[in-house]
């Protein structure tokens, strides 16, 4: 079947089944790879995407289902939010393997679009469901609140 | 593959080295293929080890044939490093270039890495001989070889221009790029061409730590950091390349099925399906589609029949039947040498103060975030292997024979790896040697990619092994022990394996009791046994090997003892290691600094623990004190971690405290819930929900202090795992008074908030 989308402010078509996860359309179609393939079940994290402007997991979002939504990915993401993320990210130098940040930064930037001042627990519950196994959660958070100090200007 | 700062492709700016088969093939070196890649390279300096291991500069003209670089210089300055180590995220393309960087005195932001292709003379790892990362070595063995190589390129820019101003080689200085004498100055860049017909030293002059002004520096920015936040990082996984077709494999559900039969008719419905086939050895049928949904998608209409005759059809549950049955009995092997095992145990266990528990590690998967994957592509006479390849000596032999081609016909590229944890690196390069068997039954013209998607990656096998534990302890009237029998069970990792020959000596897998047998504190009448464990269940080192179950045994064991009689267990650790031996000296140093960073107590308060572990391993020596609570209904918030690390030189700080955390948390998440359990031969976890990782909430709060040392650099990568278990399960016992001996923890009475 052949979809019309909107990525990173571009109109793209193509032509997969109905129940393709938006994840491998953006990976294998669109060649926008750094949408990570971690688990496609919405454990992990790692396929994170913004749709209008809210996180959500591409691995077990059907491309059928996004309609005229718009989606940014990580090599698009531009907002004022989205740089505080990656300067703070940077200025404690987070990553390891760095294969799950992509959706580390994506669900950061969603929370803190969301709520400018996360407290721990906000924290804690938001990013739940971004996993890394190089265990980079301690400057994850400490970067999430670096970023909140960085927009406040 | 270059990794420029804002990589944003895989093809661009790749620049041709020479051709890397050349040296692993029969004849050694082949001319032309350098003569060709010199070419290529330009006005640029480069030196490297020529195959006589000797340094020597070489450019754009003949003598580059005999040479095969670690630092290149541009004429506009830059920097590149080769990296002879993988990227999994521990840190070494930062600590690599640290070191040339460092040496030739050169700003941080002109410096590039990328990775060295496959080349097991010229770019073996020098503890192993063979070219591979792995054990937490890659600082341990390019310490010295980096920096001379950096020393060495030094040399040759300051006689160039020592030549071209006239001046003393001694009066010659560079400081952040810039090459200055007087008041002559040029940038490096201006120099290369002719620093690069200058004679390299034999034995390049590196600095004194005196004058280290990157080597231990704080807040120098990690060389993975800008690409890895914006996307523009490239896995294996991204990897895409003309006319590739895309491939899952169908495996056996048992270890050691062999496939008899398959229907593929109902997968040709499926949109995308390309071909099903048989892989040569049994093990799976490849299912190819146009896109790794459709080879999903197609796999799922796929049936098999399987040959389970030489299957592991039993239960892990059983199985643990069988480790307490070999528990019982005498040890197979002495592994302590004196023979005395029985003796001990039977002197132990009559002793007035005697301390007895048995404990069971599961087995786990590594699950790093990038699922397995590997692309073969045709070449004009081979083939290319796009990989985040971990060990190169391993694959390119193993894809060599798989293909049935000549090593020189095979090329690696590695790219960043997303986590291995050891996975990565596999005496069978298993799924190196699929993807060529896929690549291969195809037909050999089309690029295939193969993905392990994660259901494959938990049921694949190569885990930790599963290892049950038991150890009798006494201790005599001056309070210290005085006999310690140890009985270990556990599958061999090593045998069968290219390794056996260093690892496996007199039927005992060093990898099975390492950590135990090797441990520093000063026990009298110690004495080790081991048993091992048969089964087609593949096992595989995982972050820190057999230290990831004998320092959670160990230093629980030393728990256990210090409350025998009484004691602190810091002062009953201390009162084992005998501080007029460096060894021991280092370890109780850590102990000590991390008792005063963690304001230690062993008094119990309401609710609150504090536990303790120190554990040294791949040369390293770590303690760490952890702190938990409970809250009304009993469940165990981990608080915090202080963690101490003496890993000689200090070469990136901040790396090396990023590992430490990484590795605690790794731990943590392992020995709280994780484990792979199998019903009649089958995995039961099917995915991440039920192979849960560590999670943000987990996550305690952790202070990493590095103890100040003048010593060669060890691993980091590892050492941070192997008392994070321990430490948690004695400050659960501190605040609980439950003693965890069996894993993971919530299968043994241990609830987390």
């Amino acid at each position: 079947m052949s979809f019309s989308i909107n990525v990173n402010g571009e109109n793209k078509e193509v032509d997969v089944d109905a129940d393709t996860p938006l994840l491998w359309v953006i990976r294998d179609e669109l060649n926008l790879v750094g949408t990570k393939f971690g688990c496609g079940v919405a454990a992990c994290g790692s396929c994170t995407v913004h749709i209008d402007g809210q996180p959500r997991r591409s691995c077990i979002t059907p491309i059928s289902s996004v309609g005229d939504s718009t989606v940014t990915t990580i090599e698009a993401i531009d907002t004022d939010v989205a740089k505080a993320v990656q300067t703070a990210w940077r200025e404690l130098d987070v990553v390891q393997c760095g294969y799950c940040q992509s959706g580390q930064i994506m669900s950061a930037i969603g929370l803190l679009s969301e709520n400018a001042k996360p407290a721990d627990a906000d924290i804690d519950s938001y990013m739940q469901g971004n996993a890394c196994r190089c265990a980079t959660y301690h400057r994850i958070r400490a970067a999430i609140h670096r970023a909140s100090t960085i927009l406040e200007g | 593959m270059i990794i420029n700062k804002d990589a944003n492709n895989i093809t661009g700016s790749t620049t041709k080295l020479a051709t890397p088969a050349a040296a692993t093939s029969a004849e050694g070196m082949n001319r032309r293929d350098f003569l060709k890649t010199s070419s290529v390279l330009g006005a640029t300096l480069v030196i490297g080890f020529g195959s006589s291991g000797s340094l020597a500069a070489t450019a754009d003209n003949a003598s580059a044939a005999d040479f095969n670089p670690y630092v290149r210089i541009h004429t506009d300055g830059t920097v590149h490093v080769i990296a002879k180590h993988f990227e999994m995220g521990q840190g070494t393309t930062t600590g690599l270039t640290t070191l040339v960087a460092e040496e030739l005195d050169v700003p941080w932001d002109s410096v590039r890495v990328e990775f060295a292709p496959s080349n097991n003379e010229l770019y073996k790892n020098l503890l192993f001989g063979s070219q591979g990362t792995g054990g937490s070595t890659a600082m341990a063995n390019s310490f010295m070889q980096y920096r001379e190589a950096g020393a060495a390129a030094r040399h040759c820019v300051l006689q160039a221009a020592a030549e071209e101003w006239g001046v003393e080689i001694g009066d010659i200085g560079i400081t952040d790029g810039v090459v200055s004498s007087g008041d002559k100055s040029a940038p490096i860049g201006d120099l290369v061409s002719v620093a690069s017909t200058m004679p390299a030293p034999d034995k390049p002059v590196t600095k004194d730590p005196s004058q280290f002004r990157l080597i231990g520096k704080e807040n120098l920015p990690r060389m993975d950091s800008h690409a890895k936040t914006n996307g523009s990082a490239i896995f294996a996984m991204d990897v895409k390349v003309p006319n590739m077709v895309y491939a899952v494999i169908l495996r056996s559900p048992k270890f050691g099925g062999v496939l008899k039969s398959f229907d593929a008719s109902a997968a040709s419905e499926v949109n995308g399906f390309v071909d099903a086939k048989a892989l040569p050895n049994g093990t799976g049928v490849a299912v190819y589609a146009v896109s790794t949904w459709a080879a999903i998608k197609s796999r799922r209409a796929i049936k098999a029949v399987w040959d389970d005759s030489a299957a592991e059809t039993r239960s892990t549950a059983t199985m643990l039947n069988e480790y307490a049955d070999k528990l019982a009995a005498a040890p197979v092997y002495d592994v302590t040498g004196n023979d005395d095992f029985n003796t001990v145990r039977e002197q132990v266990r009559a002793a007035d103060t005697a301390v007895s528990a048995e404990f069971s590690f599961p087995l786990l998967a590594h699950a790093p975030m990038e699922p397995l994957n590997c692309v073969i592509e045709p070449t004009e006479s081979g083939v290319t292997v796009h990989d985040g390849c971990q060990f190169p000596a391993l694959t390119h032999p193993t894809v060599a024979a798989v293909l049935q081609l000549p090593p020189e016909k095979i090329e690696i590229k590695t790219y960043y790896a997303g986590g291995s944890f050891g996975r990565r690196a596999n005496p069978d390069s298993d799924y190196h040697a699929e993807a060529a068997m896929a690549f291969a039954v195809l037909g050999g013209k089309r690029a295939v990619k193969v993905v392990w998607t994660r259901e494959d990656d938990l049921a694949g096998g190569y885990y930790r092994p599963m290892v049950a534990q038991r150890a009798d302890i006494s201790i005599g009237d001056d309070g210290k022990v005085s006999g310690w029998a140890h009985q270990v069970v556990g599958n061999s990792i090593m045998k069968g394996t290219p390794f056996e020959g260093f690892a496996v000596h007199n039927g005992i897998d060093n990898s099975s009791v390492e950590g135990i047998s090797d441990t520093p504190y000063k026990l009298s009448n110690f004495s080790v046994g081991l048993t091992d464990f048969e089964t087609p269940i593949k096992t595989l080192w995982w972050r820190s090997v057999g230290h990831s179950h004998s320092g959670y045994a160990m230093e629980v064991l030393m728990d256990m003892a210090a409350e025998a009689v009484g004691q602190d267990p810091i002062d009953f650790r201390l009162a084992h290691l005998d501080e007029t031996d460096e060894d021991n000296a280092r370890m109780a140093g850590v102990l000590k600094l991390a008792a005063e960073k963690s304001g230690w107590t062993s008094n119990r308060s309401e609710g609150k623990g504090m536990g303790v572990a120190v554990h040294k391993s791949f040369g390293s020596y770590v303690a760490q004190v952890a702190e938990v609570s409970t809250n009304d209904d009993g469940a165990v918030s981990i608080d915090k971690f202080t963690c101490v690390v003496d890993c000689g030189i200090a070469v990136n700080p901040d790396v090396i405290r990023a590992q430490m955390e990484g590795g605690i948390g790794y731990g943590l998440g392992a020995v709280m819930r994780n484990e792979i359990t199998l019903s009649d031969g089958i995995v039961d976890q099917l995915n991440f929900p039920q192979y849960e990782p560590l999670r943000l909430a987990d996550m305690p709060d952790i202070d990493v202090h590095i103890l100040p040392s003048a010593a060669p650099p060890t691993g980091v990568g590892e050492p941070g795992l192997p008392p994070a278990g321990a430490a948690l399960a004695n400050a659960i016992y501190a605040a609980t008074g439950t003693r965890v001996t069996q894993l993971p923890m919530v299968k043994h009475g241990i609830k987390f908030a």
